[in-house]
């Protein structure tokens, strides 16, 4: 880079219009997704998507970007959805003027106080016991719940309507449309202050402080005062979905400020990539999915998720966004044609297991907990019947052949793989020196 | 008088429960700097292992075969699970945990159900074991307390008095030094991580029966450990012990209590209304804000004495 | 005012039974470059974490600039002007070089904890993270994730990280460890090259670079500074040569 003919600010990778494309690419994505996915279940289902996204890089904020690991992100959410949905009924009482479209921003706001009031306890400590300390502040919270029923609503939660007051250019936020485009709306410009963070003094000293928190004080910086910094700002973006969640399912229960909840943002946010800005993104879209969809299909989709996460922490902790940068990579290298046929090889035989997987695992729960119902259930759109030896023997048959598939061609592809990207690292070396 | 004798000694017997898990996990962490999040999942794996055990064979073969499967499940885990994620650090040796808690639950809803399990107190020991006045001390209470004393003390024991323990005690805080004297680093870790396991199974299969066993009962337990190990002091037994006891004790009595500040003021002759300013707080009973005082007792130390009751470091 | 950069009176530091320091005193004058030697285990690198602040004293004072800094924190002592290198090389390990040294000179430009400040648009951080660069000789690795830097390359951006800041006083802990004899030589030139008009105190085993580059030496054994002089002084100081050179002198450096 030349620094002399620079003169005024510096673009930065990648170049300044590759910026201005991400960005009008999102946009756009958002803007025309319900026109893609256009059933009602559909819409709700981009309607969660987005509120999460926001959970996630605000997590993320934490735990990739600060090193942070938070078993209790849940309380800046929950409390923050809590505050706005009593500013709801409020409004809509009349007691107080609040539009509906600046409702995220009053759990925003909530979502950051209890930033700057949980924060100065927990970021006194890091590491470990940091992650200790965050589980019991939402535990400490979610007993609370129980304990407050005039504000947390006790069993049954707090509801609202969140049709209420003017319409504003014909917008009452009834249809779940409406109520799509105002997520989109708070997830991009969240998305863009998120962003924003990344690229600021701040945002690159929690960078260092995650990387080393030692040597960050002997450049001049508090480590605690800057977690405590990023913790709070985190906690307003945090707000800002527990806002758009009231909104949205206009109810808000204690499950909302839960360690469940914390726990599930841990694990979608870790699923989807830590070390990338977007990495969150593609887990609240794992992990609704998951969630939401896969429940319909089988009852045992938090023990598929639970082993999913599990085998990602093993094998690939950097995340489904580091599995598909690192393809890219290799992509970009031109070097996939050498990895190729290995990775169908692996990647088919860890199918033929998985389906084996799958079947033990449906007939087992379908034995234990629906045994009531009858022996027979539906596999793969099969009538079986779950009290005979023969779909055992199949479904065995097939785990053992798919594993032992595996195991076999894992080798020959951890060698091209390996051998792929050395040879990339020593070009990048190559072109530096 | 009665009351606050039985309720202390329900307390300790609590508390010492408590001991018995929380024991476990301090070992682990301070051996190898893991936080053991599935700690409670192998209580509760004890649990189901005993009441399996005891329903086809007895209690009493139950009490030490159950214990000892966890500990090989603990020790299989650590050295196919958690040792290949050690090269990655800290963070994600946690999340492995974090992640095994999770399966482990839905593994023995799989087997067992989601319905708590009938698993019976064993007849010989059920009982009173005392009579105080009017109420009377269960015998059960009475076997737990003995057990986990004996447990404490056969860890102090080993720990003080054997190779092995002096072996532990060195890869406390010099593993590589101990790995460079021939000791097998490794191999210890796996012992321990097994041991810590075994001890939170032998913990369940004393705790399944006196209080519930059900899928839920690792979340009951698993935060309240969390907090008597952090208010213990990270990496320290007797901190833990202290802390176990305290929080056994201040549960126990609170949940008894039907006092609240509103009877307080009450008693001096103040006025409380629900129109009060406050009111939903201060008509708080002592038993209603019972759950929540272990984790009160976390903030506290935490502003006031960060390294825990017995904290040597700093975690 | 005192002239004196750093001024170590009576120090202790006592790990529970054992005590470390026992009794160390030193004065550094301004814009003096000192080296402080000593066999294995006499407490230099103690000292060092005892004046940056990385743990208390037990007894005694330090003084940075005059002004006592006993109990401050490592960050607080940073601000007063004291920068350190550490031994085992403490970089940000995955942000690239460049990234590392702006970091390195947001808190003395005055950036503090700012998040509304956008990181490229700073002129000042973005040249004077460039100056160093050049000094410390990384420019072509200027975009390399710190952690994929060759062992020296490393040393040399800890260096510039320790300077980057603009403090006066500078701690180098053993800046040549495990470096080669070229490699050495050229983080001598760095070092003589960006503490010129500050203060250095220098830990360090390799006596060429020791002689080579200080104006005074330190000899500190069994905690305590048992000589402090000119290199030549030092060199026939008999309790030197005793306890530490060994009975001769080495050979004068090239």
């Amino acid at each position: 880079m030349n620094t002399i003919t620079m003169t005024n600010t510096m673009t930065y990778k990648p170049m300044n219009l590759g910026r201005w494309i991400v960005w009008g690419l999102f946009a756009l994505i958002l803007i025309f997704a319900p026109m893609v996915f256009s059933s009602g279940s559909s819409i709700s289902l981009l309607s969660q998507i987005g509120t999460v996204m926001i959970f996630g890089l605000s997590y993320n904020m934490l735990l990739g970007q600060g090193g942070m690991l938070s078993f209790g992100h849940a309380v800046y959410s929950g409390l923050g959805a809590f505050f706005a949905i009593h500013a709801m009924n409020l409004a809509s009482a009349g007691k107080m003027w609040m539009p509906v479209t600046m409702i995220p921003l009053v759990g925003g706001l909530a979502g950051m106080f209890f930033g700057i009031l949980f924060g100065y306890v927990t970021t006194k400590k890091s590491g470990t016991t940091f992650a200790m300390i965050t589980l019991g502040i939402v535990e400490l919270v979610f007993a609370c719940s129980l304990m407050f029923p005039e504000f947390f609503g006790g069993e049954g939660g707090i509801s609202t309507n969140r049709v209420y007051g003017e319409k504003f250019l014909g917008i009452t936020y009834g249809p779940q449309i409406q109520v799509y485009y105002l997520i989109a709306f708070w997830l991009f410009i969240s998305t863009i202050g998120m962003f924003a963070f990344t690229q600021t003094p701040l945002g690159r000293i929690i960078n260092a402080v995650r990387d080393n928190p030692e040597r960050v004080e002997f450049i001049g910086y508090d480590t605690q005062w800057a977690r405590y910094l990023t913790l709070i700002l985190s906690g307003f973006f945090a707000g800002i979905s527990g806002g758009l969640s009231a909104i949205n399912f206009e109810i808000v229960t204690a499950e909302n400020v839960s360690a469940l909840r914390s726990g599930g943002v841990l694990l979608f946010t870790f699923i989807g990539g830590v070390g990338f800005f977007f990495g969150p993104m593609i887990g609240a879209i794992i992990g609704v999915f998951l969630s939401v969809m896969l429940s319909d299909f089988t009852k045992a989709w938090q023990l598929y998720l639970g082993v999913f996460f599990i085998v990602m922490v093993m094998y690939a902790p950097f995340g489904v966004a580091g599995i598909i940068m690192l393809n890219l990579r290799v992509a970009k290298y031109g070097k996939y044609r050498r990895i190729w046929p290995q990775l169908c090889a692996v990647s088919a035989m860890a199918l033929v297991a998985l389906v084996g997987l799958i079947m033990v695992v449906e007939m087992l729960y379908h034995l234990t907990l629906e045994s009531a119902n009858g022996t027979e259930m539906k596999l793969f759109g099969f009538m079986v019947d779950t009290a005979a030896a023969t779909p055992w023997g199949v479904a065995l048959a097939i785990l053992a052949i798919g594993a032992a598939g595996f195991w076999h061609t894992r080798k020959s592809f951890k060698h091209a793989w390996g051998e792929v990207n050395t040879e990339i690292e020593d070009m990048i070396r190559r072109a530096e020196a | 008088m009665e009351f606050t004798l039985i309720t202390l000694l329900n307390g300790l017997s609590y508390g010492l429960l408590l001991f018995m898990l929380s024991s476990g996990l301090t070992l682990i962490f301070s051996m190898m700097g893991v936080l053991n999040f599935a700690h409670a999942s192998f209580y509760m794996l004890g649990a189901y292992f005993a009441y399996a055990i005891s329903i086809k064979i007895g209690f009493w073969p139950a009490l030490i075969i159950a214990p000892l499967l966890v500990g090989v499940i603990g020790a299989v885990v650590e050295r196919y699970g958690l040792r290949s994620v050690h090269k990655y650090g800290h963070i994600p040796e946690l999340l492995f945990t974090f992640g095994l808690s999770y399966v482990l639950v839905e593994m023995v809803q799989l087997i067992w159900g989601r319905a708590a399990v009938p698993y019976p107190i064993p007849p010989e020991l059920d009982g009173p074991l005392f009579t105080l006045f009017t109420t009377t001390f269960p015998m059960y209470r009475g076997f737990m307390m003995l057990i986990a004393v004996l447990m404490l003390v056969s860890i102090f024991l080993v720990l003080t008095k054997t190779r092995i323990g002096l072996v532990i005690q060195a890869a406390l805080t010099h593993p590589e030094m101990v790995e460079s004297l021939g000791h097998n680093v490794p191999r210890v870790f796996m012992l321990v991580f097994g041991g810590g396991c075994a001890l939170a199974g032998l913990a369940g299969v004393i705790g399944g029966n006196a209080f519930v066993t059900e899928p839920g009962m690792a979340a009951t337990v698993g935060s309240i450990i969390f907090v008597v190990v952090v208010v213990g002091g990270m990496g320290s037994l007797a901190g833990a012990l202290l802390a176990s006891l305290l929080i056994g004790c201040l549960q126990t009595f609170a949940v008894a209590l039907d006092h609240s500040i509103m009877t307080l003021f009450t008693a001096f002759g103040a006025t409380i209304t629900p129109e009060t300013f406050g009111y939903p707080v201060l008509k708080l009973t002592i038993s209603q804000v019972a759950p929540i005082m272990p984790y009160l007792l976390l903030v506290l130390i935490l502003i006031f004495r960060p390294r825990g009751l017995m904290g040597t470091r700093e975690g | 005012m005192s002239n004196l950069s750093l001024e170590l009176k009576d120090v202790r530091k006592s790990f529970g039974k054992s005590e470390i320091i026992r009794g160390a005193n030193l004065q550094v004058p301004k814009g003096e470059r000192f080296a402080i030697i000593g066999p294995n285990g006499a407490g230099k690198s103690t000292l060092f974490n005892l004046i940056s602040g990385r743990f208390p004293v037990s007894a005694g004072d330090i003084k940075l600039n005059g002004e006592s800094i006993l109990g401050l924190k490592p960050f607080e002592i940073n601000r007063k002007g004291l920068s350190r290198s550490f031994q085992i090389t403490n970089i940000f390990h995955r942000l690239s070089v460049y990234e590392n040294l702006r970091c390195a000179v947001l808190w003395s430009l005055g950036y503090k904890y700012s998040f509304w400040h956008r990181l490229n648009g700073l002129k000042d951080a973005h040249e004077r993270a460039e100056q160093v660069l050049e000094q410390i000789g990384l420019r072509r690795r200027r975009d390399t994730q710190a952690g994929l830097l060759t062992y020296a390359e490393q040393r040399a951006l800890e260096i510039g990280i320790t300077i980057a800041g603009g403090c006066d006083v500078i701690l180098l802990d053993e800046p040549t460890a495990g470096m080669s004899r070229s490699e050495s030589d050229a983080a001598v030139e760095l070092i003589r090259k960006v503490t010129v008009g500050k203060t250095l105190l220098m830990v360090e085993h390799d006596m060429s670079v020791v002689f080579g580059l200080a104006d005074k030496i330190a000899v500190v054994v069994y905690g305590e500074v048992i000589a402090c002089d000119t290199p030549a002084n030092i060199r026939n100081n008999a309790k030197v040569q005793e306890a530490y050179l060994g009975g001769h002198a080495p050979v004068e450096a090239a």
